[in-house]
């Protein structure tokens, strides 16, 4: 008995009852028909993710800004990271010129413009977070909000060229972008390895206008359909989050990583052992907004889409859900509450829709429960923002 | 008896939890008599106001024993609103004030005059919680209770915010005049906040207030102040009742030594010879014209040399300034003055200075500045290590093996009671908490370790190893130790010379054999010689 009370104990009870909601889920799933090896396949696809975004939180709140709603923030550098990447490789006919490589290619620098962007704003916005002390979670929320707000006037002033991007007619980006003629589904999805694809390119270049391109099957392992089964191991995807997380483990345990964890902690025991706490506090938003950065590529690269302008208005609500689910507190958050958390929720979303719709079959309730079912996820964490045992 | 007290408290004694903070005191007052109530912290003063007041904390913790007598009548007294029927009121020390509200409105909080609504409906519906305010009359009101203790200059519509510190301790005792059938009004330690002159207004004014045939509780250290406006005074030690005086009959080296009393009581045995050369040529520690900027510790203007490798203690009553002096060198508050290390200027400006030449802390809020309590026994003790000299680090990170056989040997050598390295501090006891504290100052190899409240909340067991090392480490290896404390008793057992702290100054530096007369009179910041004895 006492064994069972401190497994629940270490556990924590809302991840014992959410657990167990998301195996009465998957049994239900399974009972109305739907094919396991789709659903979980999907699960474990939204899994990795999302994974990263929710990662973002770590170092915030390990450094003591509480949960970071301002993920927004690193988001839209991600996004502009993306696009202005989009462009060049298509300006520069990247496709023409280095073939399948150009995706990678594009990703990369992605990535490259797209953390150091979120580094800038990242450590801006933790100056701004020091001046709050105290109200942390209230205003980086009103931060993230007015950068997506500020960001849609960005996005319908850029004038690109980029077919995928621009608009059909007139100027300025889509509100949706597929990255099937770019970056998209490279670590995540087996067709871009099965299948050739056509990818336009600028006039002049060549006389189709657009080159076809197929990635080498030796890069296949990146994501691989377990037997043909329709069950996607996307091992790219789980590289790169696997990276992350010992990039911030290994960062957690260097002597600023520990350093910024005391100050988030106790300001005071920092401040009495030389620790410049507001130094060390921009350094956990700087860390978390680039992780923000780095989580929305590699969400767009699985989802195969880019999503301009409101879009990424909820992300972080969804990620600070996740973690808090995940057991950790708006004090302390390790890299486990991610794992956990993101798998909870995310997979709790994932099924519960397939199903509400095999129940109930009515057009437009899946989006309702969708929506009853995340913000009722948030709310809950938030009341249970304290924790289990670590 | 022959003379009739007006409050009279018998055999009152509490308990807390299964400890016993009073133990059969007495206290009496005559109608008109200013009647000092004295004792160092910790001694019962408070919460024996909290009984005569019947606060909530007294009564959820299972109420107290013995009898309180009002004008020779039994009285229970079980809330605050009955101590203020029965004409007790309370002067505080930080003060019950609201700033954004006028004088008026201060005095009269929660006692307005009112006359019945204009809708008749609303009274009855609602009660008189609606009534409509009679400004105008609690405004005389007001200007009478101020103008009865002389305070003619404070005008009864101006906000209290912005006021001086000492006009709104008159408006919090025009407040408790106002009260109808005041008969017995206690003064919190009502000088600590103010300036001498305001100081000396409050002491006329309660003599005026006496002559009135208001019974006035004076609770102060301040000897001085008892000597001239008290008729009589209580002492209270350690929970007990010590000796009740006439003013006139008394001295201020008696009460000096009823304060303190005879503890012989030995924490530590010295057992090795003594083989250490103190001279005032090589001094470790000087602090020059030193102040800290700490709320309710400021330390102002202090002048000290601590010699190489002695034990020194800092001993005064709470709030005077000692708690100050090692959170401003460790940088927590703000310092002017110079601190000299080892005749080296400190530049307490920057971060971490005092870490880095070698003093090491063990704070006095343990939870609040010592520990992350969230963090591993392994982690709190080499944080310091690892941030100020970079130790146990292996290629930028924690070496974990180092770490695990640094807090082992660490864990044996005080033996701190845990489960392993990796329990989380917050889930130890106090005194294994404390250790922890000393470990990681011990694991820094500090030239100079400064000690706060060493043993506070800590089992005798752990008191007694605590400062055992402390002394171990003074003797051994030469560390020079300074020590600040609350208990006189520890620092009389351990330290070579104590420095008495009084109005963040240091009031005397006394031998830890002086008599006790000179540290009761150096703690009300007075010294032998300025009494004339």
């Amino acid at each position: 008995m006492t064994k069972l009370k401190k497994a629940i104990d270490i556990i924590g009870i809302p991840r014992l009852i959410i657990g167990l909601f998301f195996i009465a889920l998957v049994i239900t799933a399974l009972a109305v028909g739907l094919t396991p090896s789709s659903l979980f396949s999907d699960i474990l696809r939204r899994w990795m993710m999302y994974a990263i975004l929710v990662l973002a939180m770590v170092p915030g709140v390990q450094s003591g800004i509480g949960m970071n709603f301002g993920i927004s923030l690193g988001i839209v550098s991600g996004l502009l990271g993306s696009v202005i990447s989009m462009e060049v490789a298509y300006v520069k006919g990247w496709f023409f010129h280095f073939g399948a490589g150009a995706a990678w290619l594009t990703l990369l620098l992605a990535l490259l413009i797209g953390i150091v962007l979120a580094a800038f704003v990242g450590a801006a916005y933790g100056l701004l977070l020091n001046r709050v002390k105290g109200s942390e979670m209230t205003v980086s929320t009103y931060v993230g909000f007015s950068a997506i707000a500020m960001m849609n006037i960005v996005w319908i002033l850029l004038r690109f060229q980029n077919g995928q991007l621009r608009w059909p007619i007139g100027s300025g980006l889509r509100n949706t972008a597929s990255l099937q003629e770019s970056f998209g589904g490279l670590l995540s999805n087996p067709d871009v390895y099965s299948q050739s694809r056509s990818i336009a390119i600028p006039a002049g270049l060549n006389e189709a206008g657009s080159v076809t391109v197929q990635q080498p099957k030796a890069l296949s392992f990146l994501a691989i359909d377990v037997g043909g089964s329709g069950f996607v191991l996307p091992l790219g995807l789980i590289m790169v989050f696997a990276l992350c997380c010992l990039i911030i483990w290994l960062f957690l345990r260097s002597k600023k990583g520990l350093a910024m964890s005391a100050a988030g902690e106790n300001e005071l025991f920092a401040v009495s052992n030389g620790i410049n706490v507001d130094s060390m506090r921009i350094l956990g938003t700087a860390v978390s907004t680039v992780l923000g950065a780095v989580g929305i590529i590699m969400y767009a690269q699985t989802y195969g889409f880019l999503q301009l302008y409101n879009a990424p208005l909820m992300m972080g609500f969804a990620a600070v859900a996740s973690i808090l689910i995940g057991g950790a507190s708006i004090e302390r958050a390790s890299i486990s509450n991610v794992i956990i958390g993101t798998l909870l929720f995310q997979g709790i979303l994932t099924v519960a829709l397939p199903v509400v719709n095999a129940v109930i079959n009515v057009s437009a309730l899946p989006e309702i429960i969708r929506i009853i079912i995340t913000n009722g996820i948030i709310l809950y964490a938030l009341t249970k923002a304290r924790g289990g045992r670590r | 008896m022959e003379t009739e007290y007006l409050l009279s408290m018998n055999n009152i004694s509490k308990e807390y939890f299964g400890n016993r903070v009073l133990k059969n005191v007495d206290l009496q007052v005559k109608a008109g008599e200013i009647h000092a109530l004295m004792g160092e912290n910790g001694a019962g003063k408070s919460t024996l106001m909290n009984i005569l007041f019947g606060m909530p904390v007294i009564h959820q913790t299972g109420g107290y024993e013995g009898q309180v007598q009002l004008a020779g009548e039994d009285i229970n007294i079980t809330d605050p609103h009955d101590a203020m029927n029965y004409g007790i009121g309370m002067v505080h020390q930080e003060f019950m004030l609201i700033p954004a509200f006028t004088v008026t409105q201060n005095i009269k909080l929660g006692r307005e005059t009112g006359k019945p609504n204009m809708l008749p409906l609303i009274d009855k519906v609602f009660g008189r919680d609606l009534d409509t305010l009679q400004w105008d009359e609690m405004a005389k009101d007001s200007r009478k209770a101020l103008d009865s203790i002389g305070m003619m200059n404070i005008e009864e519509y101006a906000k209290v915010a912005g006021m001086p510190i000492g006009y709104q301790q008159f408006v919090e005792i025009a407040r408790e005049i106002d009260k109808t059938g005041i008969k017995i009004l206690v003064f919190d330690e009502p000088t600590a906040v103010l300036t001498e002159s305001e100081a000396d207004r409050l002491l006329e004014i309660m003599r005026l207030l006496a002559s009135r045939g208001i019974a006035i509780i004076f609770i102060t250290h301040r000897l001085d102040e008892v000597v001239q406006v008290a008729d009589s005074l209580t002492v209270l030690r350690d929970g007990e009742f010590v000796a009740r005086k006439e003013v006139a009959e008394t001295s201020y080296v008696e009460i000096a030594q009823l304060m303190i009393g005879r503890t012989v009581e030995k924490l530590v045995e010295d057992e090795d010879t003594d083989k250490r050369e103190l001279s005032d040529d090589r001094i470790a520690l000087e602090l020059e014209y030193y102040c800290v900027n700490m709320p309710g510790e400021r330390v102002l203007d202090m002048n000290v040399k601590i010699r190489d490798g002695e034990i020194f203690g800092f001993g005064g009553l709470a709030g005077q300034g000692k708690i100050g002096i090692h959170n401003g060198i460790q940088g927590l508050f703000e310092t002017e003055g110079n601190v000299y290390v080892h005749g080296e200027l400190l530049d307490l400006e920057k971060r971490g200075e005092a870490l880095r030449n070698d003093i090491a802390f063990v704070s006095e809020d343990r939870r609040g500045v010592g520990l992350l309590l969230n963090e591993s026994i392994e982690r709190n003790i080499l944080f310091s290590a690892m941030q100020v000299k970079n130790e146990f680090l292996k290629g930028g990170l924690l070496d974990g093996k180092k770490s695990r056989e640094h807090s082992l040997e660490m864990i044996r050598l005080l033996d701190i009671r845990c489960t392993g390295t990796q329990q989380t501090v917050g889930s130890l006891s106090g005194g294994n908490q404390q250790k922890v504290c000393l470990a990681r100052a011990i694991t820094l190899n500090p030239d100079i370790l400064m000690v706060a409240e060493p043993t506070r909340g800590i089992d005798i067991g752990a008191k007694k190893l605590v400062l055992e090392h402390l002394r171990k480490m003074n003797r051994e290896e030469g560390v020079t130790i300074v020590v600040i404390s609350s208990e006189l008793v520890e620092l009389r057992s351990i330290c070579d010379r104590i420095g008495i702290v009084s109005d963040g100054k240091i009031a005397d530096i006394l031998a830890p054999d002086s008599p006790d007369a000179d540290f009761g009179l150096a703690m009300s910041g007075l010294k032998r010689e300025d009494v004339g004895e």
